[in-house]
């Protein structure tokens, strides 16, 4: 051997100098890999500290033949409609009101409640559930305005958010949803089979300037939507004044969809 | 050695059928050329051609985390205007055909994305 241990030692450690000055240089160039791009910040985006909405039952029960929030929501995302319930996938809908807030019924209850058509929806918990199992960091919780979001591409279909949300609010494809969807939406993406769904608050639409589209679409004034760290903003107006429930506040999750009944 | 002949004939007949793929190439019959892609309507990418041909999954790969994960949904073209960070609304805005810009260079390539399996073709939904 032409190799003492003397220049063995040399060799290698220079080629772990190499190496480590390879990747050390790789992340310094990926921050000019964009070239020119460079991220702006959107004319007018609507944003806040906290997203929440008020849903008033009062106005859905007056109105109760009405599904717009839902259309609007379903059509805006390119939800598929699937006749087989197993195959559902749900955004926001309506649940009897026994169903949406079971902890807080009892048989006796006055007779227009217990059949108030209660609009739900993801909650944007707080603490929200979901984000604790997923395995991926496909689902998360923006810390900039408290939405529970959803990373399409990094989901891989395990279902643990599904399990562990306890308002049932996420569905999952389990077909290919494309060949169901009414009419697609060309700006919004479509979902691929596996992949597990939800409500966003309508991110893409704040980024935008505007308000979620079942919000946009209620023209009874029944949904509000607003930050809920600003004192004077709709919502806490709302809250401040109407009696308002929420959905298993007893989980601890924290949901921020207040319902006045 | 033993059965020279029939050793190197043998070795003879294994060479020719493994190089033989590079010899019908050779031959001209089956040979390759690079698929000819349609012009974009637009007047200028937000990066050069060159660029763009070996990077254009990183420029997306990166587009994708920094709108879903950061927010950040618009960037600054190269004239100066503020675009958005869009495979179906910006980039196919100008690339209008699929066909015969991104499908004919991945099946050249032999590539098979799967953006397309959630991301929209403006044109065929319309």
């Amino acid at each position: 051997m032409g190799i003492d241990r003397r220049k063995f030692f040399k060799v290698s450690g220079l080629t772990a100098l190499g190496l480590a000055g390879g990747s050390v240089s790789k992340v310094f160039s990926s921050e000019d890999s964009l070239g020119t791009v460079a991220p702006v910040r959107p004319e007018g985006p609507l944003t806040a500290q906290r997203w929440a909405m008020v849903i008033d039952l009062r106005k859905c029960h007056e109105h109760a033949d009405c599904n717009d929030c839902v259309t609007a929501c379903h059509t805006t995302h390119n939800v598929p409609k699937w006749e087989n319930p197993k195959d559902e996938v749900k955004w926001i809908w309506k649940e009897s009101f026994e169903h949406a807030f079971h902890d807080q019924e009892h048989p006796y209850q006055q007779e227009s409640l217990k059949h108030l058509p209660a609009l739900v929806l993801c909650n944007h918990c707080d603490n929200p559930p979901c984000v604790r199992v997923c395995p991926t960091g496909a689902t998360w919780k923006r810390e900039k305005d408290g939405i529970v979001m959803m990373d399409w591409h990094r989901c891989i279909g395990c279902r643990y958010c599904v399990v562990a949300c306890p308002y049932g609010s996420r569905s999952f494809n389990w077909r290919d949803p494309r060949p169901k969807i009414q009419k697609i939406q060309p700006d919004y993406p479509t979902r691929s089979r596996g992949v597990v769904e939800k409500c966003t608050f309508c991110d893409e639409r704040l980024a935008r300037g505007m308000l979620p589209a079942c919000v946009e679409a209620c023209k009874y004034g029944a949904m509000h939507f607003g930050d809920l760290e600003d004192p004077n903003s709709n919502v806490r107006e709302l809250l401040s004044e109407r009696y308002t429930i929420r959905r298993k506040p007893g989980l601890g999750t924290n949901p921020e969809v207040y319902y006045i009944v | 050695m033993y059965d020279a002949g029939k050793v190197i004939l043998g070795i003879v007949v294994f060479l020719a059928l493994v190089t033989f793929p590079l010899w019908y190439n050779l031959a001209g019959e089956a040979s390759v050329t690079a698929p000819e892609l349609e012009k974009a309507e637009g007047s200028q990418c937000v990066e050069d051609a060159e660029w763009m041909r070996g990077h254009h999954m990183d420029l997306l790969d990166d587009w994708r985390d920094e709108v879903v994960r950061d927010g950040e949904r618009y960037f600054v073209g190269p004239d100066g205007q503020r675009m958005e960070k869009s495979l179906s609304n910006t980039c196919l805005s100008c690339h209008v055909n699929k066909d015969k810009f991104c499908d004919r260079c991945h099946n050249y390539m032999s590539v098979d994305p799967y953006c397309w399996d959630c991301h929209v073709i403006p044109k065929e939904v319309m």
